[in-house]
């Protein structure tokens, strides 16, 4: 036979909790405990009201470009819902309701699109990166980062996420090839949120799904309802479990949709239809466990009435602490350039002038007396 | 005491010595491990510290400097070898736009003590492409330290404190000096990033050059000295940070200085240092500061076109008898 098949490729779609609210039991049965259920919806409502608020603190200036988060709770969530904390978390910006979960105070997001580096001063114990705005970079750090806890011989896996977009860059795919060649234990997390600002999803890849990309690469690849968390904990748990005991990389595309804008900076109506926004308004992923919770008997009106007030306090004294936080000194720009501030610098920093370079700093005039005379 | 070894081999006890005292330290890049490095400056590390440590990677440079930048935040020590810093281009982002940062962003967070090593500057005939002196588009960068040492022993104790430098370190080779052989001493040392050496006293006028082009400011000061010029050359090791000091003290005495640059000349190292010295030494100085490139082309393919292409004793002897007007 001249010709033979050597390589059948499938790709399994997982759909647990759909958004007409049938739940396969088969698949989801113990999977998120009731309790945990809860706690998981409360902070979806949170993050929900946090990104409306930023919104609008954006719109009345009181804060910088921010990209909304509102539609993509589900997937970082259940990310980090099936990660152990001391799991890397290398994220970039819509992943708030993941880095919530994990412990990040929600001052940090606000005090970052406000303009503060400090606000990607994670706290060390969260085991999560600062927030990647280029796109694409952190995928090769998550890389480097799970190969370094391979190395010390910990069993620690890395997770990153990234949207469609980012798989047309050449950094996803050295990151991909690097973890699965050299047995690195990363899980690639594409949010396929269909749209790279104004850019759909076809233009970034004409093959059916994302997630055969991980193929070329001989990784496992799962796809899932994104806006199903049930769906999102079960494809986390498998990568997870793959990584940690094989030390195997595994590629997760959680087809989710971008409801709001690409940023503060963009208008999505000027290039998409109202009816799509509409069709995956009804596929919300915070409306579709409220159904579920009230199906199941655990959740009411009055427990939602309470939570909502909750949120609004939260999210309030958020808002409160960003906006409290002090401005940085000048001086402090400095800061954290290098191990040791070279001395060079440190006349910079002292002088505040960058024309004191090979000066002698004793005859450098301060700044002040430049001024008066 | 001291033995005679050649710069590759002052390369590869460097990384040896420290990675015998530090597990944390790996070295990773293309052919880096079967194959000894492309120019064999990894000779037998694959025996002596096995596949973990000595990481043969696919041709992707981006991603295995974007991954040693991920290794290093959870405080590896990665070594990445880039056949040529030529090949650096493609990694622009992970090298310029992440590692220097990387403590920055984090607000202290993330330090990046990865050193980032390979030939810098035309090896001979390899065509503009290949022939990238890196210096004068990376200087330009800060968070990073820019190493570039011209001999085997400064090869070896630089190296090493790049190794243990808790910044990130760009350290420029030279193919062309990697057979070059000179006395190491035997005893472990260090070299300190951003120190300057004086390599020849002189009291006329002070050269000042950086990696491969100090052999040839040694060697135009051997002949400018037949002609009664007597050159102070100043081997500058260290481009970021700049040991502007030991020139400017240098300056003072002699009254002249020509800085020599295998960058090209707009924006360059060179121009940097002329800036500085006549800030410093504008009362000192007899004349304006000349400067030594390379001519501002690609570089040349043909060999008799990158000879002269490059910065040469003969175009050094010029500009120093124009600058103290001996010409």
């Amino acid at each position: 036979m001249p010709i033979t098949k050597v390589l059948e490729a499938q790709i399994d779609h997982v759909s647990i909790l759909d958004e007409h609210g049938n739940f396969d039991e088969s698949l989801g049965k113990g999977l998120i405990p009731d309790e945990d259920l809860i706690k998981l919806y409360g902070h979806m409502v949170i993050c929900r009201l946090l990104d409306e608020v930023a919104f609008k603190l954006q719109r009345s200036g009181r804060m910088g470009t921010y990209p909304q988060n509102m539609g993509q709770e589900a997937p970082s969530l259940g990310a980090a819902y099936a990660l152990e904390t001391t799991d890397w978390m290398v994220t970039c910006y819509r992943e708030n309701c993941g880095l919530f979960w994990r412990g990040l105070p929600m001052e940090k997001i606000l005090q970052h699109w406000m303009g503060d580096e400090r606000g990607n001063d994670i706290p060390r114990e969260l085991h999560a990166t600062p927030i990647a705005v280029p796109i694409g970079t952190q995928m090769l750090h998550a890389t480097g980062l799970a190969w370094a806890a391979k190395y010390r011989g910990e069993k620690r896996v890395a997770c990153t996420f990234f949207g469609d977009g980012a798989t047309s860059e050449g950094d996803f795919h050295e990151a991909m090839n690097f973890a699965a060649n050299l047995d690195i234990p990363v899980v690639f997390f594409c949010q396929n949120n269909q749209w790279a600002i104004s850019v759909p999803g076809k233009i970034q890849c004409s093959a059916p799904t994302v997630a055969q990309r991980g193929f070329a690469y001989g990784m496992d690849c799962l796809r899932c309802d994104g806006n199903d968390i049930f769906a999102v904990v079960h494809c986390m748990n498998k990568a997870i479990a793959s990584g940690r005991d094989n030390k195997r990389p595994t590629f997760i595309e959680a087809v989710t949709y971008r409801l709001g804008d690409h940023t503060t900076a963009d208008d999505a109506r000027r290039y998409r239809d109202a009816e799509e926004v509409e069709l995956w308004k009804a596929r919300d992923p915070i409306t579709r466990i409220k159904a579920f919770m009230k199906s199941r008997k655990i959740w009411d009106d009055s427990k939602q009435a309470e939570l909502e007030e909750h949120a609004d306090e939260a999210v309030s004294a958020a808002v409160k602490r960003a906006e409290g936080i002090e401005a940085p000194n000048k001086e402090d720009f400095f800061n954290w350039m290098y191990a040791e501030l070279p001395e060079q610098l440190v006349v910079q920093r002292d002088t505040m002038r960058t024309s004191s370079i090979g000066q002698d700093p004793s005859q450098i005039e301060s700044p002040q007396a430049s001024q008066q005379s | 005491m001291t033995r005679t070894i050649e710069y590759r081999d002052a390369l590869n006890e460097a990384m040896s010595e420290e990675m015998r005292r530090d597990e944390r330290v790996f070295l990773l890049g293309e052919e880096v491990a079967e194959y000894d490095g492309a120019y064999k400056v990894s000779r037998g590390m694959l025996q002596e510290f096995g596949p973990k440590r000595v990481v043969d990677t696919p041709i992707s440079e981006s991603g295995f400097s974007g991954m040693a930048i991920g290794a290093a935040m959870l405080g590896l020590r990665p070594i990445v070898e880039f056949m040529s810093w030529s090949f650096s281009l493609v990694a622009a982002d992970p090298i310029l736009n992440n590692a220097p940062k990387m403590l920055y962003m984090s607000g202290g967070q993330f330090g990046c003590p990865i050193v980032i090593r390979g030939n810098d500057g035309a090896g001979g005939q390899l065509g503009s492409t290949h022939s990238w002196c890196v210096e004068g588009l990376y200087a330009n960068v800060p968070g990073m330290k820019m190493v570039i040492p011209a001999f085997p022993a400064d090869a070896k104790g630089l190296l090493k404190s790049a190794i243990r430098d808790d910044d990130p370190v760009f350290f420029l080779e030279s193919e062309r000096l990697l057979a070059y052989k000179d006395e190491v001493p035997e005893e472990e040392y260090l070299i300190p990033i951003g120190k300057a050496l004086v390599r020849r006293p002189g009291t006329d006028c002070t050269l000042v050059s950086f990696g491969r082009p100090v052999h040839f400011c040694l060697e135009a000061a051997e002949e400018l000295a037949r002609e009664g010029i007597s050159c102070e050359v100043i081997d500058g090791r260290t481009i970021r940070p700049l040991d502007i000091d030991t020139i400017v003290q240098s300056v003072k005495k002699t009254n002249y200085c020509v800085v020599v640059d295998q960058s090209w000349p707009f924006a360059s190292p060179g121009a940097e240092i002329a800036a500085q010295v006549h800030a410093a030494c504008f009362d000192d100085l007899d004349n304006a500061v000349g400067r030594v490139h390379s001519a501002d082309v690609p570089t040349p393919y043909a060999s008799e076109l990158e000879q002269e292409y490059l910065p040469n004793a003969r175009r050094i002897c010029e500009a120093v008898r124009a600058t103290t007007y001996n010409a």
